[in-house]
């Protein structure tokens, strides 16, 4: 995973609720086998016509926002299906950061094993860099992950929150797989447990005679 | 009282508890996962990932594989070389591939166990109370029917399940939702959930677990559960548990991967000491009056737009919010309705009866009841797709099929079908469906295809008039 320390980009507005994972990545395109490269079908209904050409009216259609790096989003972004296309297309697209007053749970952790920060700001301050977003070419927005801030357009700073664990991994780069091993020897004293306190639940998927 | 009396739990926090390992960091915790399902959607990538890193699947005995987005619901017999659009099969056959090379337990397409994946935990004993159980899919909190912490994650996380039988998570906030009293005739789950969802909106769960408490859930069927507890997700929920009882430990009593003779009385035992603890705080609460409860539709694109049957699609201008009342316009001009339209007056081109929130056997004989002895109107077609091969089969044995043959209505095979159709099954140029389903969400069942959630009988009676309609009308 790419380490995400500061970003400095041109921020988006997508002022839709309840933006459904679905929206973001049709069930369609889940046939592939991949993680890279799904961006070709990144918001498919929203963002070509029937007949395959780019919607003009949709926001990374045009001009300053095609190289968008920040989303502004509305409540609840990335509700619905578990699916973390949705993470790997707006990743591939060049997104790195989304800031909403809420996300949908499965997305918000989807969002963080991929180097995308997700950040919830209180609805009035979303609102503001919502309006900051809209100015085009000037919507440059950096986030710096280590002091937690959010540097406006204007230069005015916003502080966000953010869970220690999940920062220190995004700021190295950090595999959740090798973390989890090095704690191998704990899960293997919790199974002990496990298997004398429920032993019905081990061996049970194999074929029974 | 004395220190050492423990805080009353929620059954949520007996499960949460009894699988922590360790904890990650703060706020955050490495959590034991009893049982890991996948299917062949999700899991390439994981696959992949374990390859590249030359890790190993930690417990294959504790994971279940199947296929079943991808299948078509007809010619089974042919097996995954029967499967015609190259993609889906390239999908089966590369978990097949997955599952042989890693020894993962797997129901085969042609396999009478094969079946939805949510549908086939609980069919087959595997899904238990006091368990938590992952899989790389939303609905998984249907599990949560059984007692057990059932919860969907992403790729990554099935990655990380498959090499460690562990997640990292931060525990969930306990909500209760609370509904009381019988039933009115002709009104299912399925209603009581779209109204549960319609109440406290798509977002109204986020950072929570369910538990869905009262005399209405106490005295629901197991299938019924299921439902509930299947769309906690479109409430925005992570998971929703009904506390096990004795009509759950009569329902996984001998299934085939149930506990047997000394193990099952062990299990028992364990299972009764699950119920939230008398005095058990939430930190959110719902309360519902199941007398207040009519049969629900959809009318918008997600699945709090929802209303009774008796209703009208809503006016936009009457709403204040801004980016609410923007929401709703987009989703009646994607459906094409006009605001204030009588409910029952929306005619539909499409029915689908299946998904693994309404595909169960009571589903389906729900469904069968309002078709028997009537003709799926004319210009309509409809689908009844069970969600496993056994349900399938005591369908038959039921002779549930022929009702629907006889009245107009296609009998499939079991999987996934119109629900987000990526196999064949989906909906042509637009049309509108009464569909059982879980989500209807914009393009779900085809593009621009007008969904309308409802339940096995709503949909049925949808299918025998050509509109929406009250199946308390047909009797």
């Amino acid at each position: 995973m790419e380490k995400f320390t500061q970003l400095t980009g041109v921020a988006a507005p997508l002022p839709i609720i309840n933006l459904d994972t679905d929206k973001i990545f049709p069930a369609i395109y889940l046939k592939t086998i991949k993680r890279t490269g799904l961006s070709q079908w990144l918001f498919q209904e929203i963002r070509f016509r029937a007949d395959g050409s780019e919607n003009p009216d949709f926001v990374l259609n045009q001009a300053p926002y095609r190289n968008a790096k920040i989303l502004i989003g509305a409540d609840n972004f990335g509700c619905g299906s578990s699916r973390e296309h949705a993470p790997w297309a707006l990743l591939d697209f060049g997104i790195r950061c989304i800031i909403a007053p809420s996300f949908a749970d499965i997305f918000y952790n989807n969002c963080f094993k991929n180097g995308v920060l997700p950040i919830a700001l209180h609805k009035e301050i979303v609102d503001e860099l919502m309006e900051d977003a809209r100015k085009g070419a000037n919507a440059v927005m950096t986030i710096d992950l280590e002091t937690q801030t959010i540097t406006r357009p204007d230069g005015d700073k916003v502080h966000f929150e953010l869970d220690a664990f999940r920062k220190h991994c995004l700021l190295n780069g950090l595999d959740d797989i090798g973390l989890t091993e090095q704690k191998s020897a704990e899960i293997g004293v919790y199974e002990e447990k496990a298997r004398l306190a429920r032993p019905w639940q081990f061996g049970m998927t194999q074929p029974r005679t | 009282m004395t220190e050492a009396m423990a805080q009353p739990r929620t059954l949520f926090d007996k499960i949460w508890e009894s699988h922590v390992i360790a904890p990650q960091g703060e706020g955050t915790y490495l959590i034991y996962i009893d049982l890991h399902l996948i299917h062949e959607v999700t899991t390439p990538q994981a696959f992949e990932g374990l390859k590249l890193a030359g890790r190993k699947v930690r417990r294959p005995d504790a994971t279940m594989a199947v296929a079943d987005h991808n299948i078509p619901t007809t010619n089974r017999a042919a097996g995954v070389a029967g499967i015609a659009n190259h993609e889906s099969k390239l999908q089966v056959d590369v978990l097949e591939r997955n599952v042989r090379e890693f020894g993962v337990p797997y129901f085969a397409i042609d396999s009478i166990d094969q079946g939805i994946v949510h549908i086939i935990g609980p069919e087959q004993g595997l899904s238990q109370p006091g368990m938590t159980i992952v899989c790389g899919d939303s609905h998984t909190a249907t599990h949560g029917a059984m007692g057990a912490l059932a919860f969907g994650i992403g790729t990554s996380e099935v990655e990380h399940v498959l090499a460690t039988q562990t997640l990292i998570q931060a525990p969930a906030k306990n909500m209760l939702i609370e509904v009381n009293g019988a039933l009115g005739a002709g009104v299912s789950p399925k209603d009581v959930i779209l109204a549960i969802i319609a109440k406290i909106g798509t977002a109204g769960g986020t950072g929570h677990v369910f538990e869905y408490a009262g005399s209405t859930f106490r005295d629901m069927s197991m299938e019924g559960r299921m439902t509930v507890c299947n769309m906690s997700i479109e409430a925005g929920a992570r998971a929703g548990l009904v506390a096990p009882d004795e009509k759950t430990i009569a329902y996984v009593m001998g299934r085939p991967f149930a506990p047997k003779g000394a193990a099952w009385e062990q299990a028992v035992a364990y299972w009764r000491t699950l119920p939230s603890d008398p005095g058990a705080k939430y930190d959110k609460e719902a309360h519902l009056d199941a007398a207040d409860i009519a049969p629900h539709v959809t009318w918008g694109t997600n699945p709090e737009q929802a209303a009774p049957i008796t209703g009208r699609v809503p006016d936009p201008a009457r709403i204040d919010d801004p980016l609410r009342r923007a929401a709703v316009e987009r989703a009646l001009q994607y459906m094409q309705l006009k605001p204030n339209t009588l409910l029952t007056e929306v005619p539909v081109q499409r029915v689908f009866i299946g998904s693994c929130t309404n595909s169960r056997i009571e589903d389906l004989r729900a469904a069968a009841a309002i078709a028997k002895g009537r003709k799926v109107a004319d210009g309509v077609t409809a689908l009844v797709v069970p969600g496993s091969g056994h349900v399938k089969h005591q369908a038959e044995e039921e002779g549930l099929d022929r009702v629907f043959l006889e009245a107009g209505f296609q009998w499939r095979d079991a999987g996934c079908s119109m629900c987000m159709s990526m196999n064949d099954d989906k909906a042509m140029n637009g049309e509108r469906i009464a569909s059982t389903s879980n989500r209807n969400f914009e393009g779900r069942q085809g593009k621009n295809a007008k969904t309308h959630l409802m339940g096995p009988a709503m949909a049925a009676a949808a299918a025998v008039t050509g509109h929406l309609a009250d199946v308390r009308q047909l009797g």
